[in-house]
């Protein structure tokens, strides 16, 4: 049971990171984009593909840093790939989205989005081979917290919390203290205002979806150090990460960060009581208790 | 020959079964601006209730209520649009991603759920129906075949005039008045989340009728059929149809199932032995380019509403904002 | 002709294409003078502010500020060109504090800032005390200076504003206004969109009435303000409305 909620804390600070990306995404351009989580998958891929480059490159680079299975090629792969999905966000918004948005149709957006993650994801699989990759094949060895009841965790889950959790620090202190914080808020709240106040709306919606593709990024390298790096990181993330904006409520960064951790350790404590091949079905159950007690989230504005 | 022409029943049965999905999508999107995410899940709904009310008992097994078909068929309609009506009244008063995000979240739940109760459906390893009805009074073989297309063409046929008699009703216009502008609907007096709600519904009783006539068809369902891809192979075919547009919707359904077995036939032909593996993916890029190509460079399809309301002709091209 | 500080040529505005609400608008603004804009509802006032704030199409006639050409000009731009606008509805933002909304609007001030976030504290008390508070709290009338607050912080030669006045008490609705006119003494142009006509044209200059997206009658307000005709024809209705 604890083990299931560490487990769940986990998942948990990766989905919370691709949902506060995405709520940004739907809230400013209102549309449910379907291929946010292809965005992880990308994430996770650039950093496999830098971490070959720089392992080969430079050798030395190689060593695992303290406990951790990351080595400092992939840290830096880490930065890299953030940057390359940021930009693949962006460059996907001007090919696809955009052009659809100015043709003045919301819904079409959320078709275009589909039609985007098939793409993405079978493009991967094309590219990458349809099989499991890893960061790295060596194994590391969980520490044991405490024997009764039996609690492991590994050093890279630990990493991972924390480095989520200060990167969603970072994003607080820069909406809550500094003018380009306020202006995403701003544009978000009332887009033609913002425009009136001098703020460029397009390239604040530029600026989101590199926010978005850099923490999806991010999201997407940490769920491959603890789990596997497959094609179908985004088919199996994106209803979680759905369920987290919506427990959120649409359009709250604090809210989807918090709707990231309720879904993945409410996902990882029904398993101690389901069978684990229902898993899939949780986000959709979360989704549905939500729209039954609180259709606009924890932190959701009213909708009309 | 005959080769020929069974494939030919073979696959204008199965285009037209696909096409009354097609229809009820675009009684949901093309007309009244909803946007269905998990078309599967009313379809699969649809396919797995017909079977298990109208299977005989067997054992460890729910169901076997060895129903009269059309009664077997309807109650799979029912069950489908039970469904419908659950995530309709959640989800249609809210912001519109949340009808797609809910539809596409019961769709993957329901996949699961059917590869994962045996005592339900049966498991990954799917549900045997009944034998198709009135098989030994044909015979078998072709004759049969041509008989069950006749049935699933007249069906087809139905369920089209149903649409085109309920498209230029006044409820038809009532649609039209909310995919176009909520706020004049609302001024009609008419609440616009109840007429969605009818609509979504009615909407998936005709997926269920299309997944009851598939399982019907194959006499078996299993969770390979409701996957997700069968959900994007509906939409692109009405979009490339034309939204709105019944007609073209029943077109978009044949030449997009044509040319998705065209493109799995040449593949598996023609392709380098190592990119077998790959058909699917090549497939999907295939599908999913046309969904955007079409989004881009001609949303109102290859054949497009002639009713038409707005200036652009694209179902729920509101300008506002946060609707 | 360097007193005038807006011009509006013969424009041609909509919302959606082939669709124009202002159908022929032409309108000046003088310089350092209050100019209101009047007419029933749906006229196409909030539409002709809009036209000028670069939020719109205008699908033909000239807008020129100064001597410059701001027809198609994009509304991110306007403050740069030292204009504000301070829209009917919604025209602050909500969910940002008040000294959050301050800090956006002065964003691109620079150096001066913090003397100028300092002088609209002196100017607007209320929003000084409440500094820190949601301004989705404040009241109608604060919520208006609040408005007024982030129009003056660029320091701009025009301030376009809609319906200021709207919804607030008439002691609120005078000060918002007393504030406007006090303005055009410090060299600012106002362009101001009323329901409130008497008062508005107590305190304007000059006055123009719009009615379904045309001109109709324009004059000094003084003069509108006692003729007769104008008076029955169009602002009968609105006092009879507004009581
Ligand atoms: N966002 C919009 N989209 C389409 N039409 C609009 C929009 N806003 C206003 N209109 C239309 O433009 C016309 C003029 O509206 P406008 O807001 O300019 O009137 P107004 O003179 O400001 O009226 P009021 O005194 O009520 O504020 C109206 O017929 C209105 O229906
Ligand atoms: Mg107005």
């Amino acid at each position: 049971m604890i083990q299931n909620l560490v487990d769940g804390v986990l998942v948990g600070s990766v989905l919370s990171l691709g949902a506060v990306g995405l709520t940004m995404v739907m809230h400013m351009l209102r549309f449910a984009n379907f291929s946010h989580a292809e965005l992880l998958s990308i994430g996770a891929y650039s950093a496999l593909v830098f971490d070959a480059l720089f392992s080969a490159m430079m050798p030395p680079l190689t060593a695992a840093i303290g406990p951790l299975s990351m080595t400092w090629a992939l840290a830096l792969s880490v930065v890299f790939s953030l940057v390359i999905t940021g930009l693949s966000a962006l460059l996907i918004d001007r090919l696809v989205f955009k052009r659809v948005r100015e043709k003045g149709s919301e819904l079409s957006m959320v078709f275009a989005s589909f039609g985007v993650a098939m793409i993405i994801r079978n493009v991967v699989g094309l590219i990458f081979g349809l099989g499991t990759h890893l960061y790295s094949k060596d194994i590391v060895f969980a520490v044991v917290l405490s024997r009764d009841p039996l609690l492991l965790v590994k050093p890279d889950q630990v990493f991972t919390l924390v480095a989520a959790l200060l990167i969603m620090l970072i994003m607080h202190f820069v909406l809550s203290r500094t003018t380009l914080g306020y202006s995403l808020r701003a544009v978000a709240e009332n887009p033609t205002l913002a425009q009136v106040n001098g703020i460029r709306l397009s390239h604040m919606i530029a600026l989101v979806w590199l926010v978005g593709g850099g923490l999806a990024a991010v999201a997407g390298i940490f769920y491959g150090l603890s789990n596997q790096i497959s094609p179908m990181i985004g088919r199996d993330l994106v209803l979680p990460i759905f369920a987290a904006t919506i427990v959120g409520g649409i359009g709250s960064i604090y809210g989807a960060v918090l709707g990231g951790f309720i879904v993945g350790i409410s996902a990882s404590l029904a398993l101690a009581i389901l069978p684990s091949g229902y898993s899939p079905s949780m986000p959709f159950l979360i989704i549905l208790a939500v729209l039954l007690i609180r259709p606009n989230g924890l932190f959701g504005e009213e909708q009309t | 020959m005959i080769g020929l022409l069974s494939y030919a029943v073979f696959f204008t049965t199965v285009a037209s079964i696909l096409a009354i999905a097609v229809l009820g999508l675009n009684l949901q999107w093309g007309n009244t601006g909803l946007f269905n995410g998990g078309v599967v899940a009313f379809f699969g709904a649809g396919a797995y209730g017909t079977l298990i009310l109208g299977s005989a008992a067997q054992p460890d097994q729910f169901g076997g209520f060895n129903l009269f078909y059309p009664a077997a068929l309807i109650g799979g309609m029912v069950v489908a649009g039970l469904l419908a009506w659950v995530v309709g009244i959640l989800t249609l008063r809210l912001r519109h991603d949340y009808l797609a995000i809910a539809t596409f979240g019961i769709a993957v739940t329901f996949e699961n759920i059917m590869r994962n109760a045996e005592w339900l459906s049966g498991g990954a390893k799917g549900i045997r129906g009944f034998e198709q009805p009135l098989r030994d009074a044909f015979g078998g073989g072709l004759a049969y075949n041509a008989a069950f297309l006749a049935f699933v063409v007249a069906a087809l046929i139905a369920v089209y005039q149903f649409l085109q008699h309920l498209v230029s009703s006044p409820f038809g216009r009532l649609l039209r008045a909310i995919r176009e502008d909520e706020g004049a609907a609302r001024s009609l007096g008419k609440a616009p989340s109840r007429v969605r709600l009818t609509a979504f519904i009615t909407g998936s009783v005709i997926m269920g009728l299309s997944g009851g006539l598939y399982a019907t068809f194959y006499a078996f369902v299993s969770p390979q059929d409701v996957l997700p891809t069968l959900t994007f192979q509906i939409w692109a075919m009405l979009i490339v149809g034309g939204a709105g547009n019944n007609r073209g919707a029943v077109l978009g359904a044949f030449l997009i199932w044509g040319a998705w077995t065209a493109s799995g036939w040449s593949l598996s032909r023609f392709a380098p032995i190592e990119a077998q593996l790959y058909t699917g993916s090549i497939q999907y890029i295939l599908i999913g380019s046309v969904i955007v190509g079409m989004l881009l460079w001609r949303p109102q399809g290859l054949f497009p509403e002639r009713l038409v309301v707005s200036q652009s002709g694209k179902p729920g091209a509101t300008k506002k904002q946060g609707v | 002709m360097v007193d005038i500080a807006l011009t509006a040529n013969n424009v041609v505005a909509g919302y959606v294409p082939d669709l124009p609400i202002l159908k022929d608008v032409s309108m000046q603004a003088r310089r350092e003078a209050v100019t209101v804009i009047i007419g029933p509802n749906g006229a196409g006032k909030s539409t002709l502010i809009k036209a000028i704030a670069g939020l719109l199409p205008v699908s033909a006639g000239t807008i020129t500020h100064g001597d410059r050409d701001i027809t198609h000009m994009r509304p991110d731009l306007l403050t740069g060109q030292g204009i504000s606008y301070v829209p009917q509805m919604d025209n602050i933002f909500r969910t940002l504090t008040i000294r959050q909304n301050l800090d956006l609007a002065l964003r691109k001030v620079g150096r001066d800032a913090p003397a100028r976030l300092d002088d609209l504290y002196a100017r607007f008390p209320v929003l000084a005390d409440k500094r820190n508070d949601k301004a989705g709290a404040l009241s109608g009338g604060q919520r208006q200076f609040l408005a007024v607050a982030m129009a003056l912080a660029t320091a701009p030669k025009l301030i376009l504003m809609d319906e200021p006045s709207a919804g607030l008490s008439p002691k609120a609705a005078q000060e918002v206004l007393e504030c406007a006119r006090g303005l055009t003494d410090q060299g600012v142009t106002i362009l101001l969109v009323e329901q409130n006509v008497n008062q508005a044209l107590r305190m304007a200059d000059h006055c123009y009435i719009l009615a379904e997206g045309c001109n109709q009658v324009d004059g000094s307000a003084a003069d509108m303000l006692n003729d007769p005709i104008v008076g029955e024809i169009y602002l009968g209705a609105k006092r009879m409305r507004a009581s």
